[in-house]
């Protein structure tokens, strides 16, 4: 049980003393000077003066800001959704392994999540750019093909064309899969390996297949894995600013992009708060979602 | 589509033996190769003697003596793992104290410091990085011209305050095993609060402090965007470093220093396991919300 705080004051007050100062002092109040600026205005070069005004919100809603939110929005679902699909069947491979390999899958999946992210982006590069071992194995695949066209009498495939897999939008997506499958794989397989086995037994016994087990058992017990999953991977794509940077074309742009360029090169910091902080009130839009369904499913779970 | 495979095999495997299932193992393969293949690619052309860096061209390890002495480099990594230390001590010492002041008292607004703390860990990082860069240009601003390392102050003080949330995640999970019983019986023989707290408290979560230590270092060494909006020309850091480098192009050089960084990683990666076990490894990334 715990401590009620007037029987050690003086411990109590030493130990809440730091965290809560730094939290406020070096959290909060950064914050708070964002979203106070997203009431404000330029004034000279350098000054902003808190009008109180609603431009900034009312500029966000420009058909071009908010194409950029819609396209933002729809990149980060797709990443989700293509997470989900990827890496359920390896939480599931990973739920159903022998006891003593499963801290090393884990290890296999978590240690590129280690990794430096700027790496992991810059690794996919060099990978995808025009002279990047993707299109080397494809010149490689496309001369031989040509040749075995020569050699069975057909006209050769003709001049070789790299693919353009990098900055564009494929290449946003295909990064944000890549930095972000860790993320689902993990709260997918702690949800899956809390899951009683005996009533995925039970549906395979009665003659249900694995994929029917799968959508009509596995799916509903554990939804709220896959809530969650899914949100601890949209949020931090939404956000994405250094894969859409780097690996993305000129129509790339997600909102992170256009929040940093308001605030270095176009100096407009009152606009950048309010994008900033429409973000931030999206990211607990999700998490008021994920938190009601968790509810609903327990409230389900008991009745 | 499986069924038919099975049936063929000596001893079928059982019903929820999902991993003796070739389409689950072929997938699995698949998976760990886009994982993988870009960061061994990357790793293994560090060694490559060619400028171009495309083909093969045999064995050097120029790139590595060109990176190790490339000044800036070695100035941007040097203030990466200063920042790296001085956040990652500081944000255990306040992460603690958070997830002790949460573990064992109660006090009204309880729940509010609760959601506080955890929001530092949901914010978009551009968000808390464009807080940061108001907060030092406008309110705090933080000297000029100081003396190094002082002028890392600030991007030690913004990594602080997005690690040692962290650190109290995982402080807080290894709270949770600790018997309170223990601490009543010390002070049932006579210690004080801080006795107790020093002699009984701090060695049950001492595998959680190094644990959360290596998981706020790795944070730390990790971050590219809040460190983005914090530094200016005379702080860079190894990550800002790699992506001024980045932009410009892709060289054998910057391969190397990668490498250098995922070798730092994957030893820190294994020493948070030693401590640990593979409870690390998923430390304050949502699945410890059991």
């Amino acid at each position: 049980m715990e401590q009620s705080w007037r029987q050690a004051k003086g411990m109590f007050a030493a130990m809440l003393s730091a965290p809560l100062v730094w939290l406020v002092f070096f959290f909060f109040v950064p914050l708070g000077i964002v979203w106070l600026y997203s009431f404000g205005q330029n004034e000279g070069l350098v000054d902003i003066a808190f009008t109180g005004t609603w431009a900034n919100y009312a500029k966000a809603l420009e058909p071009l800001y908010l194409g950029i939110f819609a396209k933002s929005l729809w990149i980060a679902a797709l990443t989700t959704f293509l997470c989900v699909v990827i890496g359920f069947p390896v939480a599931l491979a990973i739920t159903f392994a022998p006891e003593k390999w499963k801290p090393w899958f884990l290890l296999l999946i978590m240690l590129p999540f280690w990794t430096n992210l700027l790496i992991r982006t810059y690794a996919l590069i060099a990978v995808l750019r025009t002279e990047g071992y993707v299109n080397q194995t494809y010149h490689f695949l496309w001369n031989n093909a040509s040749g075995f066209m020569t050699v069975i009498g057909l006209a050769p495939l003709g001049e070789f064309q790299p693919m353009e897999l990098l900055y564009n939008n494929f290449a946003v997506i295909l990064g944000l899969v890549y930095v972000h499958l860790p993320f689902m794989i993990l709260p997918l397989y702690s949800t899956l390996d809390r899951l009683d086995r005996s009533l995925l037994e039970a549906s395979l016994d009665l003659g249900a297949g694995h994929i029917r087990t799968l959508f009509s058992i596995v799916v509903p017990l554990a939804g709220a894995g896959i809530a969650s999953g899914v949100l601890i991977t949209f949020i931090p794509a939404l956000g994405a600013y250094l894969t859409p940077d780097l690996l993305g074309g000129t129509d790339s742009q997600m909102i992170a992009n256009v929040i940093e360029s308001q605030f270095k090169r176009a100096n407009n910091w009152p606009f950048g708060a309010a994008l900033a902080f429409l973000l931030v009130y999206l990211t607990f839009i999700g998490i008021a979602i994920q938190g009601f369904l968790n509810n609903s499913a327990k409230k389900r779970g008991m009745g | 589509m499986s069924e038919t495979i099975i049936k063929v095999k000596k001893t079928p495997p059982g019903p929820l033996e999902y991993l003796r299932r070739w389409p689950i193992q072929a997938w699995l393969v698949a998976v760990t190769v886009f994982l993988y293949a870009p960061l061994i690619s990357l790793m293994v052309f560090s060694f490559n003697d060619s400028k171009r860096n495309v083909v093969w061209q045999g064995f050097t390890l120029k790139y590595y003596v060109k990176a190790l002495t490339n000044d800036s480099l070695i100035m941007a990594f040097t203030n990466s793992m200063v920042i790296a230390l001085f956040s990652t001590i500081l944000s255990v010492i306040v992460g603690a104290m958070a997830a002790i002041v949460l573990w064992r008292f109660r006090f009204s607004g309880r729940t509010a410091f609760d959601a506080g703390l955890a929001i530092p860990i949901v914010v978009p990082e551009i968000c808390m990085g464009v807080g940061m860069l108001v907060f030092f240009a406008k309110i705090f601003p933080w000297p000029q011209g100081l003396p190094w390392p002082l002028n890392l102050g600030a991007i030690i003080i913004a990594h602080i305050s997005f690690s040692f949330p962290f650190v109290a995640v995982v402080v807080r999970a290894r709270l949770a095993s600790f018997n309170r019983e223990l601490e009543e019986a010390a002070k049932d023989l006579g210690a004080s609060e801080w006795r107790t707290l020093i002699d009984v408290l701090i060695p049950h979560i001492q595998p959680s402090l190094i644990a959360g230590g290596l998981l706020a270092f790795t944070l730390s060494l990790d971050d590219f965007v809040i460190t983005f909006f914090t530094s200016g020309p005379d702080t860079v850091t190894f990550p800002v470093q790699i992506y001024s480098m980045v932009r410009f192009a892709v060289t054998p050089e910057i391969n190397a220093a990668s490498t250098i960084l995922i070798v730092v990683t994957v030893l820190l990666t294994f020493l948070a396991l030693k401590f640990q076990g593979s409870d690390a490894l998923t430390a304050g990334h949502g699945t410890e919300k059991k």
